[in-house]
Order: structure tokens, then C-alpha cells, then sequence
């Protein structure tokens, strides 16, 4: 392991796919350490599967995912478990466990692995939820909270434990513009003050772009363009070109593959029926 | 799937026993590893609360109703061959042996299970079992094995409360409205009951339906689709499944345990 490695994750060729249908075929790219780096690409582009990766939840079939040097894909149940304790995930939706309070969902994590006292535990709780603004709303169900604050909370549960790095799945997902603001400017600020390295998988471009340092697009399985948003956004691809700039039509078509409209609608011979 | 393509036969094959294989592996790992999770019993105690004093309602009223119709029907019997002071041993008999044991268990299937199955399915499609993971935190040890061991120790507790009320239902019937004699009720219980063959018996019925009623529920669950269609198929399954599998067993068991 190079802890002075600039690199803290590391895709070396890496091919996922579920049955016949490749997800990711033969993917490379690093994210800088210290940095926010932005997955960007089409829904089903594999983006949720690089976080999964990353996390050891899948194993990749060919090729490794590499966390600071040490090929995840290779760990034992034991290294991996050691692994996730360095990282923190924030859900699509939160995944707030439902049958705890606010309180107890951020606490859940330190009373799993640390044999902190209470009153500590509280102190570092408070002082979480403090950082992600819910301070107050520590005794409420998750049910009594907003999507927005649901992934609040849970994002105050990812850091917990301090980790290195931090992976957001889909995080302005359904958020209104000032919860989306508000949760772009906390995923930055917490960036930089606890020293984390954030990869944020969005489809949000402008609020992405604002807060990124590193951005890599995933199209049809690969790397379509990666490097700051500047460059990304002067990309002379043309996937890149329609994403960035939100076309319609482009490599990538309105319309799922299927057969024609003409043979659909039996109009292929002659237009009669 | 067709029958006659042996590449999809081959296929449901494989899938069944990769199906299987899943099973046992989570059976073994709740077992063994799950053991670790008796070392905080907190989790077990709040589940055992959570399993058995909810069912205890349902367990109560049916053991009563079932005890009330062993002494009518046993009374209406006994009473054509003169024997109706052997009432209290055929109520206690029928009870411990066979009918508390399966019919707690059944009614716990569809009371606990069925709650168990849904809940991890719902953590499940809530990503909270992933979210979990990802905190360095095995579901199995820290969800399921809790939930199992409370449901191995709930059941013969539950099993034991439905006899006992069946056996006082049994009473009410036949010595307070029937009119048996009550010593007879007792005593004939007290000399043909016997501890270890037919309690004994009873109790380790109701532990072998307590694992596997529990690990059903907590499998279905667990391998559910993460859709609500997926989880409610998860539930009925547990139904049907823990059902057909505590009375087989039953057979199986009062085979090998009744009849030497």
C-alpha cells in the first residue's frame, strides 16, 4: 500500500455485467484523493455499479478495483470489512433504518465498532448532525423527515466514523432547488474540512460541475471523458457533447432499439394493412 | 421453460440447487456465526419480545378454543365406552404431543413469520441491509441471527402456553359444564402423562419447529425480490412453506419418537 499514493481509488480495465448484457467493459479511471469527483452518465451506465465496486458489495469479472493499491475484488471477508470501515456511502434515498430515530441511526455505526461511553457517543452524534444541520432533529422517526433530510441524516451516518472517502449515490435526486443547493454546498464543505475524497455519482449537471473537481462521463460501458469540468464541458465527443449540453438526439437515441416503425405498424408493404 | 429442452431443465437444475445452496450456507452461518450474537443478548431479548408477546394473544385464545373443543369431542367419544374420567389424559395427551407443537408453530408461522419475512424483505428493498454492509456490518449477524435465536427460544415457550390454556379450556368444558369428575380429570392426567416420552417429545417438536419456521421466514426474506410484488410473494411463501414443512416434520418426528 502507497499511503502517499495521489490516487485513493484505482480502475484498471475493469468488465461488469449481469447475464449477456456488459455494464461496465473494460472501464480505467482514478480519483484523486482530497478531491470531489463528479460519475456522470446515462441512467443505467453502470454509475451506482462503480460505487458498488468500490465497496466490494459486486466483484468485478475481469480486471481490478483498487483501493489505495489493495485490489478490493481479491479481499477477504475480514479486509473488506476493514476496508468499508474507510469508507462512508450515502443511498439514493438515504436507507435511514426505519425502526430507529434520527439519534440512533447516526449512533449506529459508533456503537457497532467502537466501545465508546454514551455520553460520548452522544457529543459525537450531536456534533454530526450539527454538520449536516438536523441537529435539532434528533429525536424524530425517519418517517417524520423529508427526503432531503433523510439523506441529510444519512449522510451525517456515512461520517461517523470518519472515513477517507466518501461515496454519494444520486444525492440531488427529488430535491427541491434549495435542499439540492444546500446538500451540493454541505458535500463540498465537508470535502474540504474533514479532508475526505468524495465521488458523487449525478445526473444534476449544473450543480455537479459547480462542485467538482474531477469529472468522469461513463457511456456505452466506458470512459467517454474524464478531467476537470472545463475540460469535460469542451469535449469535442459527441456523446459527450449531447450529455453535457442535455440534447435529445445524439449517439444516444430517444428511442430503445427495437424493430422499425413501419414493420411495427404493418406499414412496410406499401402502407396498406 | 420447457420440459423438453434439456438446456432449460439443465438450467432450472442448476438454479434450484444454487437455491439450495443459498439456503444452507445461511442456515449454517445463523447457526454457527449467528451463535456470536447470543453473546449481546439485548438484540435476542428485545426480538423474543417482539416474536412472543405479540403472538401471545393468538397463541392463548386458539389453545383455549382448541382445549374447549378436545373436551367436548374427547367427552362425546370417551362417554360411549364409559371411559369419560380419562378426559383430562386425552385433553393433556393430544395437546402435548401433537397439537400444541404444530399448531403453535402454524400459527406462529403466520403471525411471526410472516412479519419476519416482510420486514427483512423491506430492509431489503430499502437498501437498508446494503447500507449496512457498507458500514461494515454483516446483516446476518447483526438482523437475522438475532431474529433466529429469538424465534428458536420464543417457540417452545409459545408452544408450552397453548397447552397449558388448551389443557384449562379442556376443563372448563368438560369438568365445569360436562360435568366430569375433577379428580378423575387430574389424576388420570398426572399417572399418563409422562415427563420425558411425551412432554420431552412435545418440547423438542416445538424446537425443531422453532428453527424451522424461523430460518423459512428469515430465508424468504432475505433472498426476496427488492419490489413490493417480491416481498409479497416472500410472505406467502413463508405461509406455505413453514406450514407444509412443520407437518411434515411432525410425521416425521412422531415417527421416530412414539413408535418404539
Amino acid at each position: 500500500m502507497d499511503p502517499v499514493s495521489p490516487h485513493i481509488v484505482a480502475f484498471r480495465e475493469v468488465v461488469f455485467g449481469y447475464g449477456t448484457r456488459a455494464i461496465l467493459d473494460g472501464v480505467s479511471f482514478e480519483v484523486p484523493r482530497g478531491k470531489v469527483t463528479a460519475l456522470m452518465g446515462a441512467s443505467g451506465g453502470g454509475k451506482t455499479t462503480v460505487l458498488r465496486l468500490i465497496g466490494g458489495q459486486l466483484r468485478a469479472q475481469r480486471g481490478q478495483v483498487l483501493l489505495d493499491g489493495q485490489d478490493v475484488g481479491l479481499m477477504k471477508s475480514d479486509a473488506l470489512y476493514a476496508a468499508r470501515r474507510r469508507m462512508g456511502m450515502l443511498f439514493q434515498f438515504g436507507a435511514l433504518f426505519t425502526d430507529m430515530s434520527v439519534f440512533d441511526n447516526v449512533a449506529f455505526p459508533l456503537r457497532e465498532h467502537t466501545r465508546l461511553s454514551e455520553p460520548l457517543i452522544r457529543d459525537i452524534v450531536l456534533m454530526k448532525l450539527d454538520a449536516v444541520g438536523l441537529r435539532g432533529a434528533r429525536d424524530l422517526m425517519p418517517s417524520e423527515v423529508s427526503g432531503g433530510m433523510a439523506r441529510r441524516v444519512a449522510l451525517a451516518r456515512a461520517i461517523a466514523l470518519d472515513p477517507e472517502l466518501v461515496m454519494y449515490d444520486e444525492p440531488f435526486a427529488g430535491l427541491d432547488p434549495i435542499s439540492l443547493g444546500t446538500a451540493a454546498r454541505l458535500i463540498r464543505r465537508l470535502n474540504d474540512t474533514l479532508g475526505l475524497t468524495s465521488i458523487v455519482v449525478s445526473h444534476d449537471l449544473d450543480e455537479t460541475f459547480r462542485i467538482a473537481d474531477h469529472v468522469i462521463v461513463l457511456a456505452n460501458g466506458k470512459v467517454a471523458a474524464q478531467g476537470s469540468p472545463g475540460d469535460v464541458r469542451e469535449s469535442v465527443d459527441p456523446l459527450v457533447h449531447q450529455f453535457v449540453n442535455a440534447l435529445p438526439e445524439g449517439p444516444v437515441h430517444f428511442h430503445y432499439p427495437g424493430v422499425s416503425v413501419e414493420e411495427d405498424f404493418g406499414l412496410a408493404e406499401g402502407g396498406q394493412r | 421453460m420447457s420440459w423438453w429442452k434439456p438446456s432449460d431443465v439443465g438450467f432450472a437444475v442448476r438454479s434450484e440447487l444454487a437455491n439450495l445452496g443459498h439456503g444452507a450456507r445461511l442456515f449454517f452461518r445463523l447457526l454457527f456465526q449467528g451463535a456470536r450474537s447470543l453473546r449481546r443478548f439485548g438484540l435476542v431479548r428485545d426480538q423474543i419480545h417482539f416474536l412472543g408477546n405479540y403472538s401471545l394473544a393468538i397463541i392463548g385464545v386458539s389453545g383455549l378454543f382448541v382445549g374447549f373443543v378436545l373436551g367436548l369431542q374427547g367427552y362425546y367419544t370417551l362417554q360411549r365406552y364409559g371411559s369419560s374420567d380419562a378426559l383430562g389424559l386425552l385433553v393433556a395427551l393430544s395437546l402435548v404431543r401433537e397439537l400444541g407443537p404444530v399448531i403453535a408453530a402454524l400459527l406462529f408461522a403466520g403471525r411471526a413469520g410472516t412479519s419476519l419475512t416482510a420486514e427483512i424483505g423491506l430492509m431489503k428493498a430499502g437498501e437498508q441491509l446494503s447500507a449496512m454492509e457498507m458500514m461494515a456490518v454483516d446483516p446476518v449477524q447483526r438482523i437475522l441471527a438475532p431474529r433466529f435465536w429469538a424465534g428458536v427460544i420464543t417457540m417452545p415457550l409459545l408452544a408450552a402456553v397453548f397447552s397449558a390454556v388448551g389443557v384449562g379450556g379442556g376443563y372448563v368444558v368438560g369438568v365445569l359444564m360436562l360435568g366430569v369428575d375433577a379428580g378423575s380429570f387430574w389424576g388420570q392426567m398426572q399417572g399418563g402423562v409422562d415427563v420425558w416420552r411425551d412432554v420431552g417429545n412435545g418440547v423438542l417438536k416445538s424446537i425443531v419447529f422453532g428453527f424451522t419456521v424461523t430460518f423459512v421466514a428469515l430465508l424468504q426474506g432475505f433472498e426476496a425480490q427488492p419490489t413490493p410484488e417480491g416481498v409479497s410473494r416472500a410472505t406467502t411463501r413463508t405461509v406455505v412453506v413453514a406450514s407444509l414443512a412443520v407437518l411434515g416434520l411432525d410425521f416425521l418426528l412422531t415417527t421416530m419418537m412414539f413408535s418404539i
